[in-house]
């Protein structure tokens, strides 16, 4: 379960979020869906205490996620595509993060088989394609066995089959009960994926409902997507290079 | 819910560590940097122990002559070790690991001390052995018993220590390792020139000019007028510096987003 309430951030005159406040809860995936520089990246770091909030605050399972005891086995984050060292091995940057939360080392090649990195865990993560470094950020999510997932747009630089493959991932993660928060500004993907959604734009929330609940009020998620969002669709014409609204 | 039970606890010092010293030693850079240390210091105390003439002159300091090329790059490994996880986003990875940033920064200072110690006492005492056999017949090499060189040759590995603790500092302070390293040549050892054309008196507490001319000096030294500071004095001042640095590198890094 993540809990926002209130969530604010500003960058310097920028609003990026703007007293965001939404649950999630376990068993499904929900999704996180708002266009470009919509503030979904700095909820999700918010969430996960590497950006503090001006305003308001985020708790996963009740408690703030630095008062978690071990981190890694309560809450597996995907921020970005290649958040490890190009010159360290994929082997040796799920080993270091292994030993920081106590997880056996035999859970490391668990997660590399899992992830279909284990004949590749033994070379320099940079010279790895877009796609197998994302895979290698969802071992590292998977690594401590999570009960809450937050996964920034996961689908990104994968193939057809590996989008697929994240699809099902999701889904089964859900099913077993986890809380799966999944963030992409792709609609499309949200709407195989996602049983609730929440919408954002401009840093602040426009919809929080089910999938099914807000495609009936168009003709399609797309439709209502765009609806929802039209009302301040004049920030996609200004952008600025890191993404965020200006 | 199928969450791992977690066991009792929470993360403590011990395991942080762990994550650091596995950091450490998977990177090749690592390996590089500590065997260009030895060697050069070592090759260097060979070149200037067979182009001695002056028996009387400190010849312990002579054969240590060779490590200032190993200190900065103890220093660049120490900048590397914090701003290597900002270029690569590592660092998020690490902070969602371990929210408890001083504690991240302590155990990277921790792995890096014990590395670098260890290092550094190689490099000196395999340089001062080698500088002494180097040195050309009719010219005694000095021996580990005699009054300071011990001393001398044992704190040359405590140089390496803090100078690669203030590299690290530097690194959590600035982030960006272009222009970290270029802060640590620039105070180390640009400064140094500067400092020594124009203020002298000043010269005396620059890192380099500590670890050059007192910690691995086996009587006190004076050139050109500037009193350098004794062993003891220099090595407090240099753990000074590291402080200073690793202290406002955990301040900042507890404060600022990441």
């Amino acid at each position: 379960m993540i809990e926002a309430r209130g969530l604010s951030k500003r960058y310097g005159a920028t609003v990026a979020v703007d007293a965001l406040g939404f649950d999630v809860r376990p068993g499904i995936v929900t999704g996180f869906l708002g266009p470009n520089g919509s503030g979904k990246s700095t909820t999700m770091r918010m969430v996960l205490g590497l950006d503090a909030p001006d305003a308001g605050q985020a708790r996963i399972g009740g408690r703030r996620y630095r008062q978690l005891r071990w981190p890694l086995r309560e809450v597996g984050a995907l921020l970005e595509a290649r958040a490890f060292h190009p010159g360290r091995s994929a082997r040796a940057h799920l080993s270091a993060l292994a030993a920081s939360n106590g997880i056996p080392r035999s859970r490391v090649e668990e997660v590399l088989g899992f992830v279909g990195l284990a004949d590749a865990a033994g070379r320099q993560a940079g010279k790895f394609s877009l796609g197998m470094g994302q895979r290698l950020s969802i071992a590292a999510a998977l690594l401590g066995d999570p009960g809450v997932l937050l996964l920034d747009e996961p689908v990104n630089g994968l193939d057809p089959e590996g989008i697929r493959w994240i699809r099902g991932l999701l889904r089964s993660l859900a099913a077993q009960g986890r809380t799966v928060f999944v963030s992409s500004h792709l609609i499309g993907e949200i709407a195989r994926t996602a049983d609730q959604v929440v919408v954002i734009g401009r840093g602040r929330l426009l919809a929080d409902t089910s999938v099914a609940e807000l495609s009936a009020r168009s003709a399609s998620l797309e439709e209502a997507f765009f609806e929802l969002t039209s009302g301040s669709a004049q920030y996609r014409g200004a952008l600025d290079s890191k993404g965020r609204t200006s | 819910m199928t969450t791992t039970a977690a066991t009792n606890g929470r993360y403590r010092f011990s395991q942080v560590a762990r994550m650091e010293w596995i950091k450490v030693r998977s990177l090749r850079s690592t390996w590089w940097v500590l065997a260009v240390t030895v060697a050069g210091a070592v090759g260097i105390a060979v070149a200037v122990g067979v182009n001695t003439e002056d028996a009387a002159a400190d010849l312990t300091n002579n054969a240590l002559a060779g490590i200032s090329l190993g200190l900065l790059l103890i220093g660049v490994l120490g900048v590397l070790m914090m701003t290597g996880e900002y270029s690569s986003g590592m660092i998020r990875a690490t902070l969602a690991a371990i929210p408890n940033r001083p504690l991240v920064l302590a155990a990277k200072a921790a792995v890096l001390g014990v590395v670098a110690l260890a290092v550094g006492e190689a490099a000196g005492f395999i340089a001062f052995f080698a500088g002494g056999i180097a040195l050309p017949n009719g010219i005694p090499a000095p021996a580990l018993g005699q009054p300071g060189v011990l001393r001398a040759v044992v704190l040359t590995g405590a140089g390496f220590c803090l100078v690669g603790l203030i590299g690290l500092g530097l690194g959590a302070i600035i982030r960006h390792t272009p222009a970290a390293i270029a802060v640590l040549v620039g105070g180390v050892y640009v400064l140094a020139q500067l400092v020594a054309a124009f203020t002298q008196t000043l010269m005396a507490y620059l890192p380099i000019s500590i670890v050059a001319n007192s910690l691995t000096a086996v009587k006190p030294m004076t050139e050109d007028q500037v009193h350098f500071l004794s062993p003891w004095t220099g090595l407090g001042m240099l753990c000074l510096y590291a402080a200073t640095t690793l202290g406002i590198g955990a301040w900042l890094l507890a404060r600022r987003d990441a």
